[in-house]
């Protein structure tokens, strides 16, 4: 935690400079026979948001469920802060203050939205107020139903639920697994600046995303995942007026 | 838009895949529903059919004024659905009227503990002084099946309906149980270090059941629901089976006798159990009303939430830090070892138990009573147990001995299709099976397994 505390007066100044929160090396993920992930190399720093974009099958949601320790690499390493990770089980990683959306938002259908956050503070053994009101306080959706079932809650909200959750287990990294999947464009935004507010109050954010435009806007720095390696990594500007990007990602003329 | 000719790019008659035949109109479709069930009524209630002439099941109970009797019934009830408005009105109307000169004393209840407090005491002084009044035939159908299977019902309850796991060898431990008593008491041909009585070895037979039931659960817990339904059916096998064929250890087929009836001898107190069945539905009364208090808490505990977690979204519930292998397991040994107490409560009442006490069928039927109470709610389960264990035995001097179960089966189906949450849902399980139906969430921890692939 102090540890922490010190990355954070380091990254005050430049957001680059800072030191690796965690590091991907060589990451070589199998489902039985057939290999997801060629040997992937990724880092994100304190401070940072970083995207990882790709196609369907690209290997993005795998390489989140590795990290989240849902899958075990075959070979390379998982490192958060310098020190090994890959094979801690998963409900653990999170106390390493690791919080992540799953993909396809998955709440608790039938408890509240109050009661999902609270499932979000599991692993204090009660429920910290300053976190719930900060949640609420990005969230005001969220806090107008606070006593609905998360069930009946729009998509929109669902997802801002399961981000405001994931956020209640105090994170310092945040994987956000397609945020956008299947919200309207208007909706998309206000979660990406929601998001931008989360990294703005130092938490650090790995994004995986197929909505190339929207999260390289908001990124610091992007990987392009292709069949299981990375193909592209850059600034995220860069990316974002690279033909071969546009071309794939933004559904401009082939280059 | 503003084409007035559409363009028809199929080939398809439409009009004749739109037209429906009368038989496929609704209330026709109903119609006939109805008259088959007439006849499988009248089928059901006929005469017994006999090897000599195999259809007289069939031509007696057809020939009849009964098949008339039942269709006619069938068929009025249909009418009174269909065109009964008016009737359907008026009982509406007396309901609601019923349901509102009701509220406040629902109102006075949910906001008086005392009066709730009240119920509950009169709810037990009626299970005291009731049973104590019945034939002898009926205060052995509440201690040795009622009783019994009202606590398995609520031991299932912990696995089934808290934390979503479908269980099909429940009865497995219900058989530890009670072969823990016989080992314990020094009846099995295997005998124990030192021997107690039978009710000093309900811990003995707790632990044992525990045991047991992470042994089963620590290897296979990882496994989706409906696959865990088929492991937990084979472990029952398997322990059926061991009881069945070790003649050296449980004495096989022939089963264990001379088990010891319980007693107490703690200073002044001083009590014998004998035959009498009627003190042993005081003991479990008082077994029943510890396990409901105990459970209730549980229900509302962190682990009760945990398990509600688990069986909504199972991979939310490990991305929020639950290690759901561990509180899968948690619900499998408590509910393990509340089905042992009920093995061990059982064979120092009946004093003899063999293999064929602990059939298939039991598990089968355990399971049927949660489901038919109300999955997770203990006021569901112990009223379906109680319900369909009295049914088959009030039928015993109406209908033939071997048709009993037919009106079991008959209730089930009837039930599954019209309420199939149960007489007396919990209400969150209730509204997680209608957002399941909806695609929502899982209702049961069946989702993909939070292990994952191993590379």
């Amino acid at each position: 935690m102090t540890e922490a505390a010190n990355f954070e007066k380091e990254t005050a100044g430049s957001v680059t400079e800072a030191p690796a929160m965690l590091e991907l090396v060589d990451l070589q993920v199998f489902y039985g026979a057939i290999q997801a992930l060629k040997g992937i190399n990724v880092t994100v720093r304190q401070g940072e948001v970083v995207a990882l974009l790709g196609a369907n099958g690209a290997g993005k949601t795998t390489t989140l469920r590795t990290i989240s320790g849902l899958l075990q690499p075959r070979h390379g390493e998982v490192r958060l802060g310098g020190e090994r990770i890959d094979g801690v089980p998963s409900h653990k990683v999170v106390e390493l203050g690791i919080g992540q959306s799953p993909e396809g938002r998955r709440v608790f259908p039938v408890m509240t939205v109050l009661e999902n956050l609270e499932m979000g503070a599991y692993r204090f053994k009660g429920v910290p107020k300053d976190d719930l009101e900060r949640v609420l306080d990005l969230f005001p959706r969220l806090a107008e139903r606070r006593t609905q079932l998360a069930g009946t809650l729009s998509g929109g909200e669902q997802q801002m639920l399961a981000i405001g959750r994931a956020l209640m287990g105090r994170p310092n990294l945040l994987l956000l697994d397609e945020p956008s999947m299947g919200l309207a464009p208007l909706i998309v935004q206000q979660i990406f600046e929601i998001i931008k507010e989360i990294n703005d109050q130092g938490t650090t954010v790995l994004l995986v995303e197929q909505n190339a435009s929207q999260a390289l806007q908001l990124a610091d720095r992007g990987y392009v995942l292709e069949t299981g390696a990375i193909v592209m990594e850059d600034d995220a500007s860069a990316l974002l007026s690279d033909p071969r990007v546009r071309a794939a990602y933004l559904g401009e003329g082939a280059a | 838009m503003s084409d007035t000719t559409a363009a028809k790019s199929f080939s398809v008659d439409v009009a004749k895949l739109r037209r429906k035949a009368w038989y496929q109109q609704p209330r026709w479709t109903r119609l006939l529903g109805m008259v088959v069930l007439g006849f499988i009524l009248a089928l059901m209630t006929g005469e017994d059919g006999n090897p000599a002439e195999r259809l007289s099941a069939f031509t007696g109970a057809f020939e009849s004024a009964r098949l008339w009797i039942c269709l006619a019934i069938l068929v009025g009830v249909w009418a009174l659905v269909e065109f009964g408005a008016p009737v359907r009105n008026v009982a509406r109307q007396g309901r609601q009227s019923v349901g509102k000169s009701l509220e406040p004393t629902r109102a006075m209840f949910r906001s008086n503990g005392w009066l709730r407090l009240g119920g509950l005491v009169l709810v037990l002084v009626l299970a005291i002084v009731i049973p104590a009044n019945t034939s002898l035939f009926w205060q052995e159908v509440l201690v040795t099946q009622m009783g019994i299977f009202m606590i398995i019902a609520v031991g299932l309850n912990v696995v089934v309906g808290w934390a979503g796991l479908l269980d099909l060898g429940f009865i497995a431990f219900y058989a530890i149980g009670a072969y823990s008593c016989a080992f314990w008491t020094g009846h099995m041909p295997v005998k124990p270090p030192f021997t107690v009585g039978a009710l000093e070895s309900i811990p003995f037979a707790i632990v044992t059941c525990l045991i047991a039931g992470v042994l089963l659960g620590a290897p296979t817990l990882r496994l989706r629901g409906d696959y865990l339904a088929i492991v937990t059916l084979g472990f029952h096998e398997i322990v059926y089976l061991v009881a069945k064929n070790s003649d050296g250890f449980t004495n096989g087929s022939r089963g264990v006798i001379g088990i010891p009836h319980p007693s107490i001898h703690i200073g002044p107190i001083n009590y014998d159990w004998t035959l009498d069945p009627l003190p042993y539905w005081y003991l479990l009364l008082f077994f029943l009303v510890v396990l409901i208090f105990l459970y209730n808490r549980l229900e509302h505990s962190r682990i009760g939430r945990t398990w509600t977690a688990i069986r909504e979204d199972e991979v939310a519930a490990s991305a929020t830090g639950i290690n759901t292998v561990r509180y899968k397991l948690l619900a499998f040994a408590i509910g393990a070892s509340t089905s042992g107490l009920a093995g061990v409560v059982y064979s120092s009442k009946v004093g003899f138990i063999n293999p064929e006490n602990f059939t298939i069928v039991l598990s089968v039927l355990a399971l049927a009573y949660v489901v038919f109470g109300g999955m997770g709610s203990i006021a569901g389960v112990l009223f379906g147990a109680a319900l369909l264990v009295w049914l088959p035995n009030a039928l015993r001097d109406i209908v033939p001995e071997q048709d009993r179960f037919i009106y079991l089966g008959a209730l089930l189906v009837i039930m599954m299709i019209f309420r199939p949450q149960g007489v007396i849902p919990s209400r969150r399980r209730q509204r997680e099976l209608h957002m399941a139906e909806a695609g929502l969430g899982d209702a049961d921890a069946m989702t993909e397994p939070t292990g994952g692939v191993k590379s």
